[in-house]
Order: structure tokens, then sequence, then C-alpha cells
């Protein structure tokens, strides 16, 4: 049966009938070009299942004709922007490394990607502002144990320390107490204020220094020289900094002379490109350690 | 001239400007748009805008090619957006981005401007100057050029299509496309030299974006100029609601001069009552003044949205007061306060010099001089200093002190320079930079290239840390090696 339309009597116009709290809505029609746009959006969304992948299936899901997947953008992108840096990359990679720093825009580079590569893979151990903590070397100040020339920085970032490479920095502070150590704890006691007063520290009021002195001389001398300055070949420590790797007061020197110390560090060479683990030289080198 | 045409012609035409008939039940929610058959006319006022149509899109079209030597890095070009370098160039000035304040101040003065425009003048930069209306203009003018005036083109829109009309559309429509697209590629010349980029457009070597650019602004300038027109004015404008807002009852307004011109009625019909001393006004109602109207509106009905100011019902209303000898003006720039004022006998006042204006051209000088000012004493040299936070300091081997900092030196002249970098106030203090070894006397020499920045990492380490409280003040300077021109900028040095 056939509906005659109500007619809103002070407009004229008819009415869809629906009725809120008394008031009667009138029968406007949407703008025509306003439906075909409404559904040119639909047909256009059919399409667009069709194309890209979109219904989610059990375990899998609908790949679309087109195969597309935003990873591939990724590689894409990725690619891209190698090829971008391409010929800066090169350039890094022919410049010796003390070069580098003599041409602005390839310093620029070179710290920018170093900076990056930092915060990836060095971060966890030495912060990222590069200060380090206990055992973990500020990368920062100027006591370096296998030397802060850009070619040493740069060899133990590529190799690291004593970590099984061949290649890698060697040397170690054996424990020189315990049962079988060659010094007995009140000589260790001795040997550490000592070694304070090295860096100008200060020491216990009974404390012998001269007996200090010449135990040091005997047993620590032949790593860290007779005046205590260390040696950078084996990473033995110059004793005369202010800045100790594991902490400068009397227990913590106590204990690192009664156990000995080994920390160790990851060689790079074999997870990093070339040309990153030269950015991070520079870079590290930049940091204001740098000799 | 309505005597040329058939009747048949004549009643399409007055068809054409029939309003559409309206029923009550499909009334549509909107109302199509009529199309506007503006007819061509001669005046003062038209020449007027002739020119400002010329003046303006000359300087738009040509600028770009317009030289400025700027040194070796750039091209020589006046006018100049380099959005690559982040520089923009307008003739003797070169702004850099954070000196972009500068445009603020164009844009406050451009609004004031419009403002005081708006109060002498009510919409005159609607009439005259406004792309859109000048664009518009363009356009119309290539239309009634190839498919004729308005009874030409109004019969011609009435009769079936032939294949000599649609060929004189299709005319149409392609000159109208290669203006937009030379529009649009004019647009693109402000963004890199201008020369250059012409050859690239045409061997095809041009960045994408600019053929996108292109493409927009050639839409963009059809659609617009060509389909839209005075709807723009209408409907998209905001201008006319928010000047309305602002004008007041002394701006010069196209007035039709209701005083005059009322009651009106044929020529005949007015000798006649004149001869009866009975009032006959001068309008003989021939509806020049909306023929020519570029929004198809009639002035006689008052101030209206619809006006744009351009003037050309004054100079069509004065050709036909000339015609039918009465004097000039009927239609005129006047203002409403006349209207009342020649009613009571009084004398015309034409005030442009009153408070609003005075305040804003006072406005307008201020911020001009303030401008000027900042242009004349802006500095060729800039320093900033930024304290590395993570570490705040370093202590070095020695028990001394060591800050970081990344020290960023501009130089915004078009020539290399060399800056020899110090620091001040901290005695004893030592300062390296990374990746500068050529010193002068302790200090880092920089050299930093044409219209250019250059940062360098910096490093400065005092040696009595003990000497010195927790924070101490340094200050950075640069002396240009030659001039001696120096630049300082203070920072901290932390110690604890
Ligand atoms: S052109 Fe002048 S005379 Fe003709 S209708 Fe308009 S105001 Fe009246
Ligand atoms: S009414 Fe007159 S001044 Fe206003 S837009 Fe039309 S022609 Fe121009």
């Amino acid at each position: 049966m056939a509906v005659q339309p109500e007619i809103d009597h002070a407009t004229g116009r008819s009415t869809t009938g629906h009725e809120w709290d008394g008031i009667k809505e009138l029968n406007s029609p949407l703008p025509k070009w306003w439906l075909y746009i409404f559904y040119a959006t639909i047909v256009w969304s059919i399409g667009y299942w069709v194309v890209y992948p979109s219904w989610p299936l059990v375990t899998n899901y609908t790949k679309g004709v087109f195969g597309y997947a935003s990873r591939h953008d990724v590689t894409r992108e990725l690619d891209a922007l190698k090829a971008l840096r391409a010929e800066r990359a090169a350039a890094l990679a022919r410049t010796p490394l003390e070069d580098i720093s003599k041409d602005p825009t390839l310093l620029t580079f070179a710290l920018a990607q170093g900076k990056a590569a930092f915060g990836d893979n060095c971060a966890p151990c030495h912060g990222l502002s590069a200060t380090g903590s206990r055992s973990f070397p500020n990368l920062r100040d100027d006591t370096w144990l296998w030397g802060g020339g850009i070619g040493d920085i740069h060899q133990t970032i590529a190799f690291g320390i004593r970590n099984g490479d061949d290649r890698a920095r060697q040397g170690v502070m054996p424990p020189l107490g315990g049962p079988n150590g060659v010094l007995k704890a009140d000589e260790i006691v001795t040997v550490a204020n000592f070694v304070r007063s090295l860096s100008g520290q200060s020491t216990r009021p009974n404390a012998d220094l001269a007996k200090g002195k010449e135990l040091f001389i005997a047993n620590c001398a032949a790593c860290h020289g007779e005046d205590g300055r260390g040696n950078r070949d084996l990473g033995a420590p110059n004793l005369t900094s202010r800045n100790y790797l594991y902490g400068s007061d009397e227990k913590t020197i106590i204990e690192t002379i009664t156990q000995g110390r080994g920390g160790v560090m990851p060689g790079w060479v074999t997870r990093l490109d070339e040309t990153t683990v030269k950015s991070l030289a520079v870079y590290v080198h930049a940091l204001g350690g740098g000799q | 001239m309505s005597d040329l045409l058939s009747p048949a012609a004549r009643k399409s035409a007055a068809e054409v400007e029939e309003p559409h008939a309206v029923g009550a039940e499909d009334e549509p929610l909107y109302e199509s748009r009529r199309e506007i058959y503006q007819q061509s006319v001669k005046g003062r006022l038209r020449t007027i805008k002739w020119a400002v149509l010329f003046v303006c899109l000359g300087v738009y079209y040509f600028l770009p090619f317009v030289r400025w030597y700027r040194g070796p890095n750039q091209p020589d070009q006046a006018v100049l957006v380099d959005i690559a370098n982040n520089r923009f160039y307008f003739f003797f000035i070169e702004i850099w981005p954070q000196e972009i304040y500068y445009f603020t101040g164009l844009l406050v003065m451009a609004a004031l401007i419009l403002f005081l425009m708006n109060a002498v003048a009510g919409r005159v930069w609607c009439g005259y100057l406004c792309p859109q209306t000048v664009w518009t203009d363009l356009f119309t003018t290539v239309e009634r050029w190839v498919e004729g005036d308005r009874r030409e083109r109004m019969i011609a829109d009435s009769q079936p299509m032939s294949a000599a009309k649609a060929g004189r559309k299709i005319l149409k429509h392609v000159l109208w496309l290669m203006i937009a697209w030379w529009t649009g590629g004019a647009w693109v010349l402000y963004f890199a030299d201008a020369p250059t980029l012409v050859k690239d457009l045409a061997t095809f070597q041009a960045p994408m974006v600019a053929y996108v650019w292109i493409g927009i602004l050639t839409f963009t300038t059809y659609s617009l100029a060509g389909l839209m027109k005075e709807q723009v004015c209408l409907y998209m404008c905001p201008w006319p609601r928010i000047q309305a807002a602002l004008t007041d009852q002394y701006a010069l307004n196209v007035t039709y001069r209701y005083d005059r011109g009322e009651p009106r009625m044929s020529v005949k019909a007015a000798a006649k009552a004149r001869q009866a001393e009975q009032p006959a006004g001068d309008c003989i109602d021939c509806r020049q003044c909306v023929v020519v109207c570029p929004t198809g509106v009639d002035i006689r009905d008052g101030a209206q949205l619809g006006c744009i100011q351009c003037g050309l019902c004054i100079d069509a209303c004065n050709s036909v007061m000339t015609k039918v000898n009465r004097p000039l003006g009927l239609i005129a720039y006047d203002n409403d306060v006349n209207i009342e004022r020649r009613r009571e006998g009084l004398d015309e006042v034409y005030p442009i010099v009153r408070t609003r204006t005075v305040l804003y051209v006072a406005m307008i000088a201020a911020v001009g001089l303030v401008m000027l000012y900042g242009l004349m004493t802006r500095s060729f040299t800039d320093l900033s200093v930024l304290h590395d936070r993570n570490p705040l300091f370093v202590q070095l081997s020695d028990g001394s002190v060591r800050n970081s900092y990344t020290v960023r030196i501009l130089n915004k002249r078009p020539l290399h320079r060399i800056f020899v970098l110090a620091v001040d106030e901290l005695p004893l203090a030592k300062l390296t930079a990374v990746g500068v070894t050529t010193t002068s006397g302790d200090w880092p020499v920089v050299d930093v290239g044409p219209d250019s920045t250059r940062e360098v990492i910096v490093h400065v380490t005092a040696a009595k840390p003990a000497d010195l409280p927790a924070s101490s003040r340094v200050t950075f300077r640069i002396t240009e090696l030659g001039s001696g021109e120096k630049v300082s900028v203070s920072d901290h040095f932390i110690s604890r």
C-alpha cells in the first residue's frame, strides 16, 4: 500500500515520517554530487580490497593482487638511503682516519653516523653520553687504558679487549692477593696507600709509603712503570690519574690488587661494516678525550 | 543594438536571465549558478583596471627573471625562495630561517594596508588588486575574444551545439588552460633559478615536485578563474564578511545615488514628468550597470556582499548618462553620509583624514620603521653556543675540568670568512675545537663558507677548578680576521 507522504504545512515540503519529541524531519535529500561521491568511495574501497592486503584469515591474510607489503617499502627506503649515502660512505672508506677531520663535510657525516652507531651499539655499556660507569671507561675524559689517539681508539673498537679474538687487545691485571698470592693482606694495604698517593689522594696516617713504594716497584712496576704512569701496550692504567676505572677509594684499590681485573669488550669488525667502525672512532675521538 | 536581434534570439536571451522557477515541493536547497554574461565596457575605471592587470600579471610572470648578484653559491635571482637551503631572497634582503619574523611583520603590514584601503575606499582591493579578480578578468577577456560579447554568447548558449560553437568552446578552454599552465609555471620559478629551471622543465629534467606544483596551480587557476569566477567572491572568500565589520559611513563605496536616480523611468517619461514638474529620476532603467557587472549584482539595490567595487557599473552608467544628456556620476564612488546630506541640501563631504585612517597610517608606519630598523641593523655574523648537557662536565686525569659546547657560527655574507674563536672571563682556560687544526696564538681559527653556517664542537678546559665557583660565566667570542668584527655570547662553565 502506497503511503501518501505527509506534507509539512510550514514549509510545504514532504516529511520523512520520522518524529522525535514532536519534531518531524523534513525530507531533504542529499545533494546528488555528494551521493555520487559517496558511492564512488564504496566502489573504490572494493577495489582496494582486491588490490591491497586487507582481510585477516585464520592463519594468514589476503595478500592482494599487487602483493604489496609495507616491509618492502621499508627495504626500498633503506636501500635508497644507502644509495644516497654511498658517495660519502665511499669517501669515508677511502680517507685515512687521521685525515677525516680535515674535511668538514666528511667530519660532519662521520660524527652523525658515529653518534647513531654509538647509541645503538656502545651506549649499553658506556652510556648514551659516553661517560661510562664503574668498570666501563668514561670516553670523554683523557684517561685511556689503550691510548686515546684516533688510531688506538679505532683498533680498540674494531677488535675489542680480551674477548678471545687473537686480534683483540690483551693484558691482564693478575690477582696478587689471596691464599696463593704474592702479597699478604697487610702488604696490599700498604701498596694501595702508596697508589693513592700517586694521584695525590689522602693516605692512612700510619701508612708506610716508602715500604709501599718498594713493594710497588717489586710487584707492579713491570706493568704500571716505576712512576705508576701505566703502559698502554698492556692496557695498564696510569695510576697518577684522578680517574680510576673501578674507583679510587682504598677499599676498591685493595680489592683490585687482591683479585685482579680483566674486563672484556667485544670487537666490532665482525658486526659492523668498516665505515661504521671508522665513524665510531671519529665520534669517540671527538668526544673530547681523544689525544 | 537590441533591434539587431531576431525575436527568437531576444526571447532566448531573456530566458537565460529569467530566475529559476521554483516549485514548493522540489525546491532544491541551493540555488544553481546562473551563468553571468558580463558585457564589455569602456571608461576611465576600466582603463585603470587594465593598467593594474598588466602591471600585476607582468610582475608575477616576469619577476623571477630579474637578476641580482648573490655571490658564488647562490643563483643570481632577485626574488627567490630557496627551500632546500632555507633562504629567502628579496632584492637586497636575504632572510635566514631564524629571521622569519620579518614575514610576520610583512603580514601585519599587509593586513593594516588592507584595513586602510578599506577605510578609504571600501573593497578597492577586491575590485582591482585581488588575484581572483585579476585572473578572472583575464579569463573573461579571453572568453569574450573567442566567443564574443554578452549577446553573442547568450544566443550561442541558447542554441543547440554545432561544430562552430564546439570549436569556439574548445578553443576557449584550451586558451584558459594555457594561461593556467603558464601561471603554475611562473609560480615554480620563484623556488629555483628561473632560467635553469625553464630549461630543465622543457627537457623533463626538472624535479617531480616542480611538475606537481605546476599541475596544482594549473588546476586551481583554471577552475577558480575560469569555471568558478564570481562564485569565489560570493561563497568562498571571507573578506566581504570581514570588511563589512571594518567599514564605516565615510568609506568611499561604489554607490548608486538613489536620491538622484529615483523614481526611475524612461527618457521620454522623465522628460514629460519634468515638464509637468513631477519628480523624475535620472536612471532610465537600461540595466547597463547590471550587465557589465562581473558578479551580476544590481548596484541599485544598495551596498551588497556581491559587489566587489570594481567600478565597471560607473563606467557603464556614465556612458548612458552622456547619451541621454544628464550629468555623470549617477553611480559613483561616494559614501553613505553624502546621500543623506544631499537630501538635506548640505554640501558633500569626503573626509579622508579621519581617526581611523590616521591610526592605520600610524600603525603601518610604526611596523614599517621597526622592520626597516631591523633590516638596517641586522648583523651579518652570528654566534650561538649550546652547552653539552650530558655530561655537564668531565674531570680529567690531572684533576682539571672540561666542559663541551656546540658552537655555531653564522656567516650571512656571500664571502668566505675566517674567525678566531676564543673564550673570555675564564682565566687559564684552554679551548680546542674538533676538526680545527689551524690556530692563532692559542685559539682555533675557524673558516666559514660564504652564506652558510659552521658548527664546531668545542672543549673548554679549566686547569684549576678549585678556584672556580660551581658555575661560572664564560664568554665565547669570535673575531673576524681582517675586519676585526666581533660577536660574543655568554654561557656557563660548570666545575662541580
Ligand atoms: S546604467 Fe545607469 S541609467 Fe542604466 S539602469 Fe544602471 S543606473 Fe540606471
Ligand atoms: S555592482 Fe558595480 S562595482 Fe559592484 S561588482 Fe558590479 S560592476 Fe563592479
